[in-house]
């Protein structure tokens, strides 16, 4: 949640109040089109190599330039978009699942239930996050299963924490003490009358989950644990970029830049919506 | 046919002290009775007792029986319990605002009942959920029954509530203050649909509220309790009329009047005691006019008022009603 604090203040001033939701929505849908596009609106191939055309600058031939291997990088961040969002879509929504089902049982079962998995929460958030999700790639082998795994056993506790917080002050409001008067089962209120009434925090906070998860993928990535080459993925394009970067440096700033874009875009999202839903996360 | 039995009802805390102490009471088929008291006399409790659901913690039945149709509801299992409550009792409550699901749409709220209680398909459901609304007086039922609770006003959410507990087809619906925060008109229009529906569909009711008025327009009997214990149980006519408990004749003199605004507004000296500090004997006795020594040694028994059947109260003195009452007033 800090990483997240540290993105979203600034934002807020950027723009005025109502326009973000909609700039959001517009970065996002642009990269979805993009990724779902690639293969007709890509000049290249993205992992053809050219060993005719490497290392060129931006020009007319290659708008981002080519890499070392002659590989086109406007067609390489194009397909990257595909990888990077799926990415963020799967690593958010692991967490979000595991994570809502332990909140909302510790909130709503409370007791001991809820004493155990709160111990459990705290001894995760006791280690760094990426120092977490490192050792537990490490250990399942690098790959982008390993790095879903990872975020799921990471992630789940920001939510898990949001949920309970929500579950319990929402458990003991009227109509909640309606359902029940009604002969509602508990599996039947928790999930159908409390859930829904629960999961708005978690939403918003999902989206600007976005922004760390696409980082923390790309950061895996870079370290070679993440997507493996010769995959357009914009994590392992800059990796590949960096010993160029006095020479190349189209090769890092490109696909740095569509992290930015789409980071932004995310945070945009998550403030808009927070807005709109009279959320802050 | 006697419905409900309540016998010997004593809800204790954690602490234990006893919030409700001894309370027996019967209701018939198609009967309104009005359970009459001021704010934490333990009117909503005896209530939620019989759904057990006592809220918070700590709060549980040490003795007593609810006993619908002779069955001691106490004693059921949770699933028989969850089977019937919503179906056998329905309740409905004070605010509809907060008892409604903010994000579900109404006729989704009627529906499921339905769907859970009577197994009935998604469509059946929805049909059914109109159709209540229709039951209800909703305008346009059809289309409302995709709104929002907050797209509803305070007097259709409060009818809404009703559909959703009616939906049920329960044959006992207590109604705990429904038309305390609705305005004055919107007030005529639910206790007026609650009597019809009584009419119609044979249910009883028992009608939680502090206000005399409504009792007297909507109810059939009367209970009247302070500090977690009864004080008078009689027919409407006779308890209001000429009350035999102190508390009730100070509850009935209270009431302002529509005729003659001119005089000060008599109320009950004193404050209702907390829970923790309940006064030994009659509890009433350190606010009452005609308190003698026996009342703060003795805790007095619901006895029969002479002459008259069903009317009994709980009070040494048992007042000569009428003229008590008459002193208090003018």
């Amino acid at each position: 949640m800090s990483a997240i604090a540290g993105v979203a203040p600034p934002v807020r001033r950027v723009l005025p109040r109502g326009s973000t939701l909609t700039v959001g929505i517009v970065i996002l849908s642009a990269w979805v089109l993009v990724a779902l596009l690639c293969p007709w609106i890509a000049p290249y191939d993205p992992i053809a190599q050219d060993t005719s055309a490497t290392l060129l600058p931006p020009g007319a031939a290659h708008p981002f330039g080519s890499d070392n291997f002659g590989r086109d990088i406007l067609s390489r961040v194009m397909w990257g978009a595909r990888v990077d969002l799926q990415m963020c879509v799967i690593g958010v929504a692991l967490p979000f699942v595991l994570g809502t089902i332990v909140g909302a049982l510790s909130g709503y079962l409370g007791g001991a239930v809820d004493t155990v998995l709160m111990r459990v929460i705290d001894i995760v958030l006791a280690f760094p996050f990426l120092v977490l999700m490192l050792a537990i790639i490490t250990i399942l082998g690098p790959g982008l299963g390993s790095f879903y795994i990872a975020m799921a056993l990471v992630g789940w506790v920001s939510y898990a924490r949001l949920v309970r917080a929500q579950v319990l002050s929402l458990k003991h409001r009227d109509f909640i003490v309606a359902a029940r008067s009604l002969g509602y089962s508990h599996g039947r209120i928790l999930f159908r009358h409390l859930l829904p009434n629960a999961l708005t925090g978690s939403v918003v906070f999902a989206m600007s989950d976005c922004v760390l998860v696409l980082l923390s993928g790309a950061a895996v990535s870079y370290l070679g644990l993440g997507v493996q080459p010769p995959v357009a993925e914009w994590g392992v394009m800059v990796a590949e970029g960096q010993g160029f970067i006095t020479t190349a440096w189209w090769i890092t700033t490109f696909p740095g830049l569509a992290i930015v874009v789409l980071a932004t875009g995310f945070s945009f999202l998550a403030d808009g919506l927070g807005d709109r839903l009279g959320v802050r996360p | 046919m006697t419905l409900l039995q309540v016998s010997d009802l004593t809800i204790e805390d954690g602490a234990g002290t006893m919030l409700v102490d001894g309370v027996s009471f019967s209701l018939e088929k198609g009967e309104i009775l009005g359970l009459v008291g001021e704010s934490g006399s333990g009117k909503t409790l005896t209530c939620r007792a019989m759904l057990r659901l006592l809220p918070g913690d700590g709060l549980r039945i040490r003795r007593g029986e609810v006993r619908l149709d002779g069955a001691d509801v106490l004693g059921y299992d949770e699933p028989r319990m969850r089977a019937l409550r919503g179906r056998e009792i329905g309740m409905i409550f004070q605010n509809p605002a907060s008892h409604l699901n903010p994000v579900m749409s109404i006729g989704s709220q009627i529906a499921e009942g339905r769907r859970i209680h009577f197994g009935a398909s998604r469509r059946e459901a929805r049909r059914d959920a109109i159709e209540w609304l229709r039951q209800v007086g909703i305008p346009d039922p059809a289309r409302r029954v995709d709104n929002y609770p907050h797209e509803f006003s305070g007097g259709m959410r409060q009818r809404a509530m009703i559909a959703v507990a009616l939906a049920c087809e329960p044959r006992l619906l207590i109604a705990d203050e429904p038309t305390t925060a609705l305005d004055v008109t919107v007030q005529m229009q639910v206790l007026r649909l609650l009597r019809d529906l009584r009419d119609r569909l044979g249910l009883a009711v028992i009608f939680i509220t502090h206000d005399l008025g409504v009792v007297a327009q909507t109810c059939d009997r009367v209970t009247v309790m302070y500090a977690g214990r009864l004080c008078e149980t009689g027919g409407k006519r006779e308890v209001l009329a000429a009350p035999r408990h102190p508390y009730t004749q100070g509850l009935v003199t209270c009431q302002p009047s529509s005729d003659g605004g001119a005089g000060r507004m008599i109320t009950i000296p004193g404050q209702p005691p907390l829970a923790k500090r309940f006064p030994t004997g009659c509890r009433f006795h350190p606010r009452c006019g005609h308190a003698t020594a026996q009342c703060a040694a003795v805790q007095p028994e619901m006895l029969p008022v002479a002459g008259s059947g069903r009317h009994e109260a709980a009070c040494h003195h048992r007042m000569e009603g009428t003229r008590a009452g008459r002193d208090h007033v003018r």
